[in-house]
């Protein structure tokens, strides 16, 4: 773990949001420096993903879980935060009921489900979009890390989970707007969400929480904790006999990643304006754990590289080339795999370090 | 199922057997291993002595037997975290340590301590932890090499290393597993005395293939053959038996 | 309902016959003459008494009618005539005989309405009753047991009295029993009677026939009841057997998909995420095919699936072999870095099809032989599912043939078991690897052949059955092809037969969870290979 890096990233982040918040209030669109708002949402949105791709590099660079059904948790994290949002339009819906938002009128609910009550206050929404992958991540981590699943078999079942989660979300009568998902959102906190203002807060929400995740992380890693992650990821059976318990460990660390995933949703949904089923198909799991693996697996800060240079690769070549998105995508998969097994940021630090975030298969 | 008959025993095991689809690994297996004990297990391949030590550890579940600890501990009911924490410790056949870590964090994370989440996540190294270390990086004669990373380890001092782990441990029964596997003869010699100095505090089983390690260890053997025991007393008791002669020579 | 209708026929039968009666000094009343009324009852009435009538020229009037070629002529002092017009002129329809000099303006079309039509219908089921060949009586009989008019009673009757075929006859029984019921005429015991006959007969229209009549008799009502319950019994092994046989079809396609995974990653350990788009590739293999014996040989197409089984088998196994050497040989033993590559490699493969196919679906086409349905007793047989249902035997069949019977096989069960020891025995595992991810992903194709007979197919095909084949041979336990049959057959049987109970998409939920929760209790599937050797 490369101390200098880890702060030099946390520098970039606050200053460069910093400067955007900047650039983006105080300056007249004519001036040629000047961001506009869209940027400023894009890049609060990359920051969204970093904090899922930081998540994944946790329970992947440093306890071995490649979980291909992580941007589950990024999406029920953003389900919270959206049912908070449609529970703000009140009457300003095209309905104008003021307790059932539009979906519910249309498909003829007489009542809220009780699993709605309470997201219009911003407390409790908020701490769902944290309580509700803590509590998912950790059945589904105990069952899994008791019975020792791992490796392959644990990366299919998270798959199979965040598919069957995808499923559900579909479904009408599961009460969270089916196929079109959640949208249409008004305000937040009693701000306008079209406002520059709520946009740049946003952005800065997003980069503060997102260095937060990084200094949680850097702590749980460089821990005693974190070197018996290590450890586990590399040789459980040693650990076992050494009287660890590496369920105990592997379920920590599943469950608290899976609450930066919340985390990161929850922030994610204001700034894009949309939360639908969609989140929860596993292409786009895998396309998180291709961000970490892009920046540099189990190094905390390549992720949030990858994460970002992945992301502004795909606005780019879906914009200019949308034909060879999916190529371009599909090859970094293969090259990161086959040339660069360390990353970007492997590739950048010197060889001679000791590297506890180097992986072994 | 009954208490162990042999009073004041540290590890009894009697009427082991298990399978794998068929095939019986351990037959009928039964081995009592006094207090302060060294044992030597040897056996040809197959006889049974690497999933004899995966059922002491609670890696393998007997399908019958009893495996007793001290005065009553039942190990078939115990996983390898519980059973590493009642003071059975295990060095593998491959030299295994955590090959990222550093020796000195290697030895950290062996020693007897709490190992619960809640408390590594918040541990700071005591001076009483540093004392440990300093003790044990003596007693495997790696205290130079504390900084190195320990997967850059020769493969005799990564032996060393997981010994040195296994003592961190405290335990009062140490497994050991071919410890002298692909070493030199200089540190063939070197580990028996350090296995001879372990053995002042602890019981200690060796498998080992090593007829020249055995004899130089020079305490009671167990010949293991088709998953029991074949014979049993001192290496030239043994290697006087017709029945072991016949086994290894015979075939 | 029915019964309402049916006594209201008979009614009219009766009426019209008595109105008919006294217009010809004849023996027999005119079974012509309510043609000539206005009144569409009437029609309807006289088509039926006509049919009955056993006139020979009944069968040629009731077809003009039918055609809207029959006229009604001036009416004079004796009937009206009623006239078929045919190419020649017109015809008289009770004698079949030429009439010459008719003004066609003096002529009226005898109307139909939906009520006529089906008496039409009725009327020439019932005259089939007398036809020569016994299959067309019992066919006549069987729609007569399906209408159950009480107007054909009297036929029914007429025809047993000279049916000598004894299937005819049994169903010519039971149409007499249904019309009885039906009609809630006869006593008590010939209705009991005609209930156990439908008992016997035992099919749904029998019990809603059955749960139709409203006895008021206390014995006649219980031998319904007990009828009914008894044919609903039957009804429910019939939804069993059907639902077993929808469940063997899903699971024969989840094999299919599955059985290629079961090679490469079941005994090859490779985890190879673009294993659907091998799948996919064998589908688009079978459209190419059917698009050139489209443009080539239109005569062929039925065939084209036995052209496009090889061809996809090829195309799929050479991409595969191509897959194995320019990328996997590079990741084994990093199981994870295997995972990630090959789902890469699936996007570029989906997007390279999309690029050359376009991103909508496809049109492949069903062979006439593979199209249509037989019914036995209460079960539908599909005849494409059947097919699916046998091609996945086969498919199976020979792969389990090529790795025990073969040498290829062999070695490559050498190769997976002991790579070193088969290595130094001469055998050239590299080659081995290749031809065996070859082999995995060969099936692949050729399941993709039969998935393009059910599916859509499109550069997505393959995603659909990524995690559902993997779901597969985990929960068959990897490594063993028996294991991935049951595996298949009992995710599908388990899975339609949920789906009546909770939906088809909550099926599928349930079915997910409970394999999740499956593998965390047994990681090793439902027949795991034990031993030492799998520990490592």
């Amino acid at each position: 773990m490369n101390r200098f890096s880890t702060n030099l990233c946390i520098a970039l982040i606050l200053g460069g949001a910093a400067a955007m918040a900047l650039l983006n209030l105080a300056t007249a669109p004519e001036f040629g420096l000047h961001v506009p708002t869209y940027a400023v949402s894009l890049v609060g949105k990359y920051l969204c993903y970093a904090i899922l791709a930081l998540a994944l590099d946790l329970v992947w660079g440093y306890a071995g879980i490649l979980s291909l059904g992580h941007a589950a948790f990024f999406a029920i994290g953003g389900y919270a935060m959206g049912m908070y949002l449609m529970r703000q339009i009140g009457t300003r819906g095209v309905y104008g009921n003021a307790i059932l938002p539009d979906f519910m009128v249309f498909l003829n609910y007489k009542e809220l489900p009780w699993y709605w009550h309470g997201f219009d206050n911003p407390l409790f929404a908020l701490s769902m979009a944290l309580i509700v992958p803590a509590l998912i991540a950790l059945v589904f981590g105990y069952l899994a890390f008791r019975s020792r699943v791992s490796g392959v078999y644990l990366s299919i079942i998270t798959q199979a989970l965040t598919y069957a989660l995808l499923l559900a979300f579909f479904r009408n009568d599961m009460g969270f707007g089916g196929n079109n998902g959640l949208t249409d959102f008004k305000d937040m906190f009693g701000l306008r969400l079209q406002d520059d203002n709520t946009r740049v807060g946003l952005l800065l929400a997003s980069a503060i929480m997102l260095v937060l995740c990084l200094l949680v992380a850097r702590y749980v890693v460089t821990s005693r904790f974190g070197r018996v992650l290590i450890a586990v990821r590399d040789t459980e059976a040693r650990t076992r006999f050494l009287g660890y318990r590496p369920e105990s460990y592997k379920l920590f660390v599943f469950v608290l990643s899976a609450i930066m995933a919340g985390i990161g949703g929850a922030l994610y949904v204001p700034q894009v304006g949309i939360i639908n089923p969609g989140e929860f198909s596993p292409a786009n799991s895998i396309e998180a754990v291709i961000w970490v693996a892009v920046g540099g697996r189990g190094t905390l800060v390549g992720a949030i590289l990858g994460a970002i240079l992945v992301n502004a690769g795909k606005t780019y070549f879906t914009g200019a080339f949308p034909e060879i998105w999916l190529f371009a995508l599909g090859f970094l998969f293969i090259l990161v795999t086959l040339l660069l097994p360390k990353g970007v940021l492997g590739l950048l630090q010197s060889k001679r370090q000791a590297k506890p975030g180097e992986s072994k298969p | 199922m009954t208490i162990g008959p042999v009073s004041g025993s540290l590890l009894y095991l009697n009427g082991v057997s298990v399978s794998f689809d068929g095939f019986r690994a351990i037959n009928n297996l039964s081995l009592v291993l006094e207090p302060g004990e060294m044992r030597a297990v040897i056996g040809p391949n197959g006889a049974g002595k690497t999933t004899m030590m995966d059922i002491i550890t609670g890696k393998t579940r007997p399908d019958e037997g009893q495996v007793i600890f001290g005065a009553e501990t039942d190990l078939t009911r115990l996983d390898e975290p519980a059973i590493a924490a009642l003071g059975i410790g295990r060095k593998f056949q491959k030299p295994t340590v955590f090959e990222p870590h550093t020796v000195w964090d290697n030895l950290l994370l062996a020693l007897a301590g709490d190992r619960r989440p809640r408390f590594t996540l918040w541990a700071r190294e005591t001076s009483e932890e540093q004392d440990r270390i300093e003790e044990i990086l003596a007693t495997i004669r790696l205290g130079d090499l504390r900084r190195m990373r320990a997967g850059d380890l020769s493969h005799g001092q990564k032996q060393w290393l997981e010994i040195g782990m296994l003592l961190a441990q405290e335990p009062q029964l140490l497994l050991v597993d071919e410890p002298v596997a692909g070493m030199t003869d200089s540190e063939t010699a070197q580990t028996a005395d350090l296995l001879r100095e372990i053995n002042r505090t602890r019981s200690v089983v060796v498998v080992e293939h090593d007829m020249e390690f055995v004899r130089a260890l020079g305490v009671k053997v167990t010949v293991l053959h088709e998953g029991s025991v074949l014979s049993e007393g001192s290496i030239d008791h043994v290697s006087a038996d017709p029945k072991v002669i016949e086994v290894y020579l015979g075939r | 309902m029915n019964s309402l209708r049916n006594l209201i026929a008979v009614l009219l039968l009766g009426s019209v016959l008595a109105i008919a009666s006294p217009a010809r000094a004849d023996d027999a009343p005119d079974p012509f003459l309510g043609l000539a009324s206005e009144s569409f009852d009437e029609v309807a009435s006289a088509i039926a008494g006509l049919a009955v009538s056993g006139n020979p020229q009944a069968a040629a009037t009731i077809q003009a009618l039918q055609d809207e070629t029959l006229f009604v002529g001036p009416a004079g002092d004796d009937a009206p005539p009623i006239l078929i017009k045919t190419d020649a002129g017109f015809i008289d329809a009770r004698t079949n005989k030429p009439v010459a000099d008719v003004n066609e303006d003096d002529l009226v079309p005898v109307k139909v309405n939906n009520a006529v039509r089906r008496a039409i219908e009725a009327a020439k089921g019932g005259l089939d009753l007398f036809a020569a060949d016994p299959a067309l009586r019992t066919k006549a009989a069987e729609q007569l047991f399906v209408s159950h008019d009480a107007a054909a009673v009297p036929l029914l009757a007429r025809a047993l009295e000279k049916e000598s075929n004894p299937a005819a006859r049994t169903v010519m029984l039971q149409a007499q029993a249904a019309a009885l019921l039906a009609a809630g005429s006869g006593s008590d015991a010939e209705r009991i009677a005609a209930i156990a006959l439908l008992r016997a007969r035992g099919d749904v229209e029998s019990k809603s026939l059955l749960q139709s009549l409203h006895e008021t008799s206390k014995p006649v009502a219980d031998a319904a009841a007990a009828a009914i319950s008894s044919l609903q019994r039957i009804e429910q092994l019939w939804s069993v057997l059907q639902s077993v046989f929808y469940g063997l079809s899903l699971g024969s396609v989840l094999l299919l998909a599955a059985s290629g995974l079961a090679i490469t990653f079941g005994v090859m350990g490779v985890i190879n995420m673009a294993h659907g788009e091998m799948v996919m590739l064998g589908a688009y293999t079978t459209f190419v095919v059917q698009q050139v014996i489209r443009a080539y040989a239109p005569g062929l197409f039925d065939a084209s699936l036995f052209f496009a089984i090889p061809l996809a088998f090829l195309v799929s196994g050479v991409v595969g072999i191509l897959i194995e050497r320019c990328l996997i040989r590079f990741l084994y033993g990093r199981p994870l870095e295997t995972l990630l590559a090959t789902w890469g490699l699936s996007l570029v493969l989906q997007q390279a099809v999309r690029s050359s196919f376009g991103s909508s679906n496809r049109e492949v086409g069903t062979p006439s032989w593979m199209s249509g349905a037989d019914v036995i007793g209460g079960l539908t047989i599909t005849y494409n599912r059947l097919y699916i249902i046998v091609f996945a035997a086969i498919v199976i069949a020979a792969l389990m043939g090529v790795m025990r019977g073969t040498s290829l096989g062999l070695r490559m069960r050498a190769v997976t078991q002991n790579r070193r020891m088969a290595a130094a025995m001469g055998i050239r595992t590299p080659w081995i690897d290749a031809l065996t991810f070859g082999l995995g992903s060969g099936v692949a194709g050729m399941a993709g052949v039969a998935l393009s007979q059910i599916d859509n197919v499109s550069p997505n095909l393959g995603q659909g059955y990524i995690i559902d084949s993997f779901m597969v041979v985990v929960f068959g336990g990897v490594g063993n092809l028996w294991g991935t049959v049951v595996s298949a057959l009992t995710l599908g049987i388990v899975n339609k037969f949920l789906e009546p109970i909770a939906g088809a998409v909550l099926g599928k939920i349930v079915v997910l969870i409970a394999l999740i929760l499956f593998i965390q209790r047994k990681p090793r599937g439902m027949f795991p290979l034990k031993g030492r050797a799998v520990e490592q």
